[in-house]
C-alpha cells in the first residue's frame, strides 16, 4: 500500500508547529514585537503562490482574471516582505546593552 | 526550469532559514543575525519558483515589477512608521497576508491547472478542501485585521461593540462555512466559493467588533495565529513544504502569545479563541466609585525630591507612556538620576501596551537599555527592596486589589507589587478609573504621591527640577 502524499505534508506540518512551539517559547519576551513582524513577513512566502498564478496566464494574455488575483496577491505579499523585515531590522538596531555607557 | 524535487528540497532549505529566523529572537545578540536567516530564506524561495515555473516570457517582467511596487511602499512604510504606531502596523500587514491568501485561493480555484489542482470544475477533492479553509481563514484574518487597525489607529471607538445574540450568530456563521464548504466539495459551484469567502469576510468583522482596546495585545497575537493557519492551508493547497513550514511556525508562534497574554490578563484561552471578550470587564465601575477617599497629590518639585533622595528607583511604563510619546524625555530623567548614583530598573508587565513587547520596544527606540529592563516575575520581589517606583501611564497592572478583593473583574491577574515599594509616585491626568474600568486602590495608599498630569510634561519638569 502506497502512503498518499498527503501524509507526508501533514507530518511536516504537525512537526512544525511543535518546532513552532519550543523555539517560539525560548524567546526574550522583551523581543516579543519583533516576532510579530518578522512571522509576519515571513508568512508572506504565499507569494511563491502569487506567483506560480501570475507567471500562469499565456503569453497573449498575461492579464487573464487568475493571473490578476495573482498580480495584486504579489503586492500585497511583497509589502509585507520588504516592510516586515525592514522593520523588524529597524527595531532590532534599536536594542542596545548598556557597555557604552558605564561611565 | 528546475525539477520539482530540486525546488522541494530548496524549499526545504528556505523553511529551516525561517526556523532559524525565529530562533535568532531568543536573544537580542542574535536577533539581527536571525533576521538575515529569514531574508535569504524567502530569497530562496522567490527565486526557487521562478526557476520552477521556466516561463520567462513578459508576464515575468510584470512580476518582477509588481514584487518592486509592492516591495518599495512596503519599505517606505518601514523607515517611515513611529515605533508607537508598531501595533497598528503589525494589524495592517496581518490584514494584507491575510488578503494575500485569499488572493492566492481564488487564482488557484479559477485557474486549477497552473498548480496541478486537476481542471476547473473538477478540482482534486482535497485540493478544493484545503483552499476553501485557506481563503476562509485568509479572509477571517483580513477583516479581523482590519477592524484591529481601525480600533488602534482610533478611527473607530476602542469600546466593545456588543448585541444580544453575537455568539449564536457567530456560531451560526462558523457551521454555515463548513456546510457551504461542504456543498462546494460536491458541487464545484464557484459560487459557493464566493459566499464561503464573502460570509468569511463578515465572520472577522464580527469577531473583532466586540473586543474592547485594552484587549488588543491578545487579538493582534490571536491575528497573528490565524495569519499562520491562512498561509499554511494555502501551503496545503501548493503542496509547497516553505509555505507549510511557515504557517506552523507562524500559527504556533501567534497562538503561544496569545496564550502568554491570557495568563497576564487572567482570562481563559478559549474564550478569546472564540472572542467576544472584553465587554464583562465594565460592570462594576459605578458600585465600586462610591466612596471617595483622599489622595494626596504632588508636583514635579516633590517627584524630584523623593527621587534625588532614593538609592533605587523602579519605573513601571504603561501605554500612557505611549501615547504621551513620553520615553524621550522618561530617558533624560534616568540619565540624571543614574549621575546621581541612583539605581533605576524598569518593570514591565506583559501586558503594557496595546501589543506584546510593545513597552520594550519604545524603550529600545529611546536608547534604554535592554539589560536595565525586566519582566514581571524578574523584578516583582524588588519592590520591596526599593525606595521609588514611578509609575508612568500604566494602571490596572499596578492594582493591588487583584490580589485582595476576589469579586473584584481582575482578581487573579498577576499585577507588579507596586506598593510595597516605599513611596510610589503615580503619573495620570486625573483619578479616572482604567481600562477594566475599576478604580485602583493603590491611589489612596499613604505611600502614594498622585502627580496629576500629562505624562511627558511631568517628566519633562521633574528633569528640570532634578538640576
Amino acid at each position: 500500500m502506497e502512503i498518499d502524499p498527503f501524509i507526508f505534508r501533514l507530518s511536516i506540518f504537525i512537526l512544525s508547529i511543535f518546532i513552532g512551539y519550543y523555539v517560539v517559547w525560548s524567546v526574550t519576551p522583551s523581543l516579543h514585537t519583533p516576532l510579530m513582524s518578522v512571522t509576519n513577513a515571513i508568512s508572506s512566502v504565499i507569494i511563491v503562490g502569487a506567483i506560480i498564478a501570475a507567471l500562469a496566464g499565456s503569453s497573449e494574455n498575461i492579464f487573464g482574471i487568475s493571473s490578476i488575483f495573482g498580480f495584486l496577491a504579489i503586492v500585497l505579499a511583497a509589502i509585507n516582505i520588504f516592510g516586515g523585515f525592514l522593520v523588524t531590522q529597524r527595531m532590532l538596531q534599536m536594542y542596545k546593552k548598556k557597555k557604552d555607557k558605564k561611565k | 526550469m528546475i525539477s520539482a524535487n530540486l525546488s522541494a528540497i530548496f524549499y526545504l532549505i528556505s523553511g529551516i532559514l525561517f526556523i532559524l529566523a525565529l530562533r535568532g529572537l531568543s536573544s537580542p545578540d542574535t536577533s539581527r543575525q536571525g533576521n538575515y536567516f529569514g531574508i535569504a530564506g524567502m530569497i530562496i524561495a522567490i527565486v526557487v519558483t521562478f526557476l520552477s515555473v521556466g516561463n520567462f516570457s513578459t508576464s515575468l517582467t510584470y512580476v518582477i515589477m509588481f514584487l518592486l511596487i509592492g516591495g518599495l511602499i512596503g519599505a517606505f512604510i518601514a523607515f517611515r512608521i513611529p515605533m508607537t504606531a508598531m501595533p497598528e502596523l503589525v494589524a495592517g500587514f496581518h490584514s494584507l497576508v491575510g488578503l494575500a491568501a485569499v488572493f492566492v485561493a481564488i487564482a488557484a480555484f479559477l485557474n486549477p491547472e497552473a498548480f496541478n489542482l486537476g481542471v476547473v470544475g473538477k478540482i482534486k477533492l482535497a485540493s478544493l478542501i484545503e483552499m476553501s479553509i485557506g481563503a476562509a481563514v485568509g479572509a477571517i484574518t483580513f477583516s479581523g485585521s482590519i477592524i484591529a487597525f481601525l480600533k488602534l489607529r482610533g478611527i473607530m471607538s476602542g469600546s466593545p461593540i456588543t448585541f444580544s445574540g453575537q455568539h449564536f450568530l457567530n456560531l451560526i456563521l462558523g457551521i454555515g462555512i463548513f456546510v457551504l464548504i461542504y456543498y462546494l466539495c460536491i458541487s464545484q459551484s464557484a459560487n459557493i466559493f464566493w459566499t464561503v469567502i464573502m460570509i468569511s469576510f463578515l465572520v472577522g468583522i464580527l469577531l473583532i467588533i466586540p473586543i474592547g482596546g485594552a484587549d488588543m495585545p491578545v487579538v493582534i497575537s490571536m491575528l497573528n495565529s490565524y495569519s499562520g493557519w491562512a498561509a499554511a492551508g494555502i501551503g496545503f493547497t501548493l503542496e509547497n513544504t516553505a509555505l507549510i513550514i511557515t504557517g506552523a511556525l507562524v500559527g504556533s508562534s501567534g497562538a503561544i502569545l496569545s496564550y502568554i497574554m491570557c495568563k497576564a490578563m487572567n482570562r481563559s484561552f478559549v474564550s478569546v479563541i472564540l472572542g467576544g471578550f472584553g465587554a464583562d470587564s465594565s460592570s462594576d465601575n459605578t458600585k465600586q466609585k462610591k466612596d471617595q477617599k483622599p489622595v494626596k497629590s504632588g508636583n514635579a518639585e516633590d517627584a524630584a525630591f523623593l527621587m534625588k533622595n532614593a538609592s533605587s528607583v523602579i519605573i513601571v511604563p504603561g501605554y500612557g507612556m505611549a501615547v504621551a510619546q513620553a520615553q524621550h524625555a522618561l530617558r533624560e530623567m534616568v540619565d540624571k538620576l543614574k549621575k546621581n548614583d541612583i539605581k533605576v530598573t524598569y518593570a514591565i508587565h506583559p501586558v503594557a501596551g496595546r501589543m506584546p513587547g510593545h513597552m520594550n520596544v519604545l524603550l529600545a527606540e529611546a536608547n534604554v537599555p535592554y539589560d536595565e529592563v525586566f519582566e514581571l516575575e524578574d523584578i516583582n520581589n524588588d519592590f520591596a527592596n526599593s525606595d521609588v517606583a514611578f509609575v508612568i501611564g500604566a494602571n490596572d497592572v499596578t492594582n493591588p486589589v487583584a490580589k485582595t478583593d476576589p469579586k473584584s473583574p481582575i482578581f487573579g491577574m498577576p499585577v507588579l507589587d507596586v506598593e510595597k515599594c516605599k513611596s510610589v509616585l503615580f503619573v495620570k491626568r486625573s483619578l479616572s478609573p482604567g481600562y477594566a474600568g475599576i478604580d485602583n486602590e493603590l491611589f489612596y495608599k499613604d505611600n502614594t504621591l498622585m502627580l496629576f498630569a500629562d505624562a511627558k510634561k511631568m517628566t519633562e519638569d521633574i528633569v528640570k527640577n532634578l538640576d
